[in-house]
């Protein structure tokens, strides 16, 4: 079978999961007992087990950011909605409120609340997604050093913590919300008309609107998913470290979802999507960061090495690309 | 009055009753020495948040300014301690390579039709990385030349200070003005942002003014990160974390519109001198922790985006 005769949608599949193995063999060169995984206590350790772990909350982002892109949107915010969400869990416990529902249901809440205002703010004001979402990421930090009173706020919650650091059938728990989330969305997207919906309003919202299709509701309902994944991102982050850290709790995390997304194949300008594609987006990322160390190429040549692939993957990506790649092609099978 | 500065007048009424509420609660607030402090704090804001209202009336953004920034400080430092360059030639070569940089991401924006967004934000990691390859820690500047023009100035009444940076920022600011609204380039520029196939039909060179804005954005950054390493007097790859926004905002407070070709550059120096009172009342208080400052910046963009709407929905209306 060529590759010409391949399904649209399984070639586009195909590159980012080539990526992923490609990285993955490449790291199994470097260090060869990277797909080793040793069962301790009934519990998974090993490279691969901590490169999911560790891309977790980048693929919630991603998952969130995914629908959102889909719109022909961007969310900027979501760094900052982890940062309040942390906040808003931690003061809880703090607070005194033992009840985990509660906790965990008050962290969800603002990062309901955060996206609707992006949301409603791109659907109903009709303000650029960039510009909406970049007032929640200056203020969203402010907000959450307001909520922490300034401060680094630690608690201990026994309950609360194992969203970070808990095993669930011998998976650390972070991976089991990723799929968890990830079914949601999925069921959500795939196996009502949603899907279709927001592929319309990306494609194109007008025509979606004269069809019957409510693109603003549509897009407040994306931002709210998104604030919802932050958030969800947020309480793992302030699981994790067993605090909430206003300043650097989801600090350009952000742009890394838009990455893992538009590595995972999905175009800025909206239409079609795939969640399933960003989560291996997710994965490159964290893939090419332990590539990088596991290498002994020093981490300072991380970002780097990391904006390198991202311009390669958008000229991959630039129809414009393709045509210059067939048009040298020509001229040189013209000279041979 | 002239509907056509009404953003203008708003911005700028804003930042006098701002600076009057402040005059008015606290002893010393209104004074000239506070008022130009505001100028020398920010230079660097200035100039680079003019850089990015010349992106912005073109309908871009460029996100790679406060790498830029940064990025230059640590190579002049650098340049100045490892290879014993002199200043001068030091600041020559970064606002060449900025404005190469600049130039290369308007290249692949416009040719190969990417969206600036994502381009300069490959930008800002490039730029951020190469910072940090070419120096992790902070490089400390200990030049004769940095002592002098750091020192020069001029003393104003009230022991206001009149500095190098503050000159700096006003020339760039003049030669803005003139480039925006008085040279065939700014009549371009306000032409691709307010309708691209428009101006390409009238024969605006769509590819030599992207890439110039993008160049001009870059050199100007470049020209800012050498202002911060007058304020700094050292260069860190970590510098300048976040500037980007904080230009966006002054552009968008300073009522430049963010869908491109409507705004001035006068605009924008509001813009950054309103978020400058908005600090400086917030140290002066005492009791207000400084996070205010970014709650107080995100309310203004709100208001001003919100106004930009209400500005525009009329104007199509009428």
């Amino acid at each position: 079978m060529r590759y010409k005769d391949l399904s649209p949608a399984v070639r586009r599949s195909l590159w980012p999961i080539i990526g992923l193995f490609v990285l993955l063999l490449a790291n199994v060169l470097i260090s060869p007992e990277f797909f080793s995984i040793e069962i301790k206590d009934g519990r998974f350790y090993g490279s691969l087990i901590d490169v999911m772990n560790r891309a977790a909350p980048v693929a919630l982002l991603a998952i969130g950011m995914t629908l959102v892109i889909a719109t022909g949107g961007v969310d900027l915010s979501v760094g900052s909605v982890m940062a309040i969400a942390g906040a808003v869990s931690a003061g809880l416990i703090v607070g005194g409120v033992d009840n985990i529902a509660i906790v965990i249901g008050g962290g969800l809440l603002a990062g309901v609340a955060a996206g609707f205002v992006n949301g409603f703010l791109v659907g109903y004001f009709g303000i650029q997604p960039i510009v909406a979402t970049l007032i929640l990421m200056v203020a969203g930090r402010g907000i959450a050093q307001l909520i922490n009173s300034g401060q680094i706020v630690t608690f201990h919650h026994e309950a609360f913590e194992y969203l970070g650091v808990g095993y669930l059938f011998g998976l650390p728990f972070p991976i089991i919300l990723v799929i968890i989330t990830f079914v949601l969305v999925q069921l959500l997207m795939r196996r009502t008309a949603l899907g279709l919906f927001v592929e319309g309003v990306g494609a194109n919202a007008s025509a979606s609107h004269y069809i019957g299709i409510n693109d603003k509701l549509i897009k407040l309902m994306v931002y709210c998913v998104s604030g919802l994944c932050a958030a969800v991102a947020g309480m793992i982050a302030a699981a994790d470290i067993g605090g909430s850290d206003a300043n650097n709790a989801g600090l350009w995390l952000e742009l890394d979802a838009i990455l893992a997304v538009v590595i995972g194949g999905a175009s800025l300008m909206g239409g079609r999507f795939s969640v399933f594609l960003s989560i291996i987006g997710a994965l490159i990322i964290q893939a090419l960061t332990i590539t990088i160390i596991l290498s002994g190429v020093p981490p300072k040549f991380n970002l780097l090495i990391k904006a390198a692939a991202i311009i390669v993957i958008l000229l991959l990506q630039s129809p414009e690309f393709h045509r210059q790649i067939a048009r040298f092609k020509k001229a040189g099978g013209a000279q041979s | 009055m002239n509907k056509k500065f009404l953003p203008l007048y708003v911005t700028s009424s804003l930042f006098v009753l701002l600076f009057l509420v402040g005059s008015v609660q606290f002893e010393n607030f209104g004074t000239l020495r506070v008022f130009m402090n505001l100028f020398t704090d920010n230079a660097f804001l200035i100039i680079a948040a003019i850089g990015m209202t010349f992106v912005i009336l073109s309908g871009g953004i460029d996100l790679s300014v406060g790498s830029t920034i940064a990025l230059s400080g640590v190579i002049i430092s650098v340049l100045l301690r490892d290879y014993g360059w002199h200043p001068i030639p030091a600041f020559a070569f970064v606002l060449v390579l900025g404005t190469l940089f600049g130039a290369a991401m308007g290249a692949i924006i416009h040719f190969y039709q990417l969206q600036p967004f994502i381009v300069t934000l490959a930008g800002m990691f490039f730029a951020r990385g190469l910072s940090s390859v070419v120096s992790e820690e902070s490089v400390p500047i200990t030049h004769m030349f940095y002592d002098n023009v750091a020192m020069f100035g001029f003393e104003l009444p009230g022991g206001a200070w009149l500095g190098s940076s503050t000159i700096i920022a006003l020339v760039v600011l003049g030669l803005a003005i003139w480039l925006a609204n008085f040279t065939r380039f700014g009549g371009r520029v306000y032409g691709i942002g307010g309708d691209a196939q428009s101006a390409a039909l009238m024969g605006v060179p769509i590819a030599r003014t992207t890439i110039s804005v993008y160049a001009l954005s870059s050199f100007f950054a470049a020209l800012s990160g050498i202002v911060f390493s007058f304020y700094t007097f050292s260069g860190y790859s970590l510098a300048a974390v976040g500037v980007e926004l904080d230009a966006i905002a002054a552009v968008v407070i300073g009522g430049t519109l963010l869908t491109g070709g409507y705004g001035y550059v006068v605009g924008t120096l509001f813009g950054v001198l309103i978020m400058g009172v908005v600090q400086t009342y917030i140290s002066f208080d005492g009791t207000l922790s400084s996070w205010w400052t970014k709650i107080v910046i995100g309310l203004l963009l709100f208001v001003f985006i919100a106004l930009q709407r209400y500005l525009v929905r009329r104007g199509t209306k009428a």
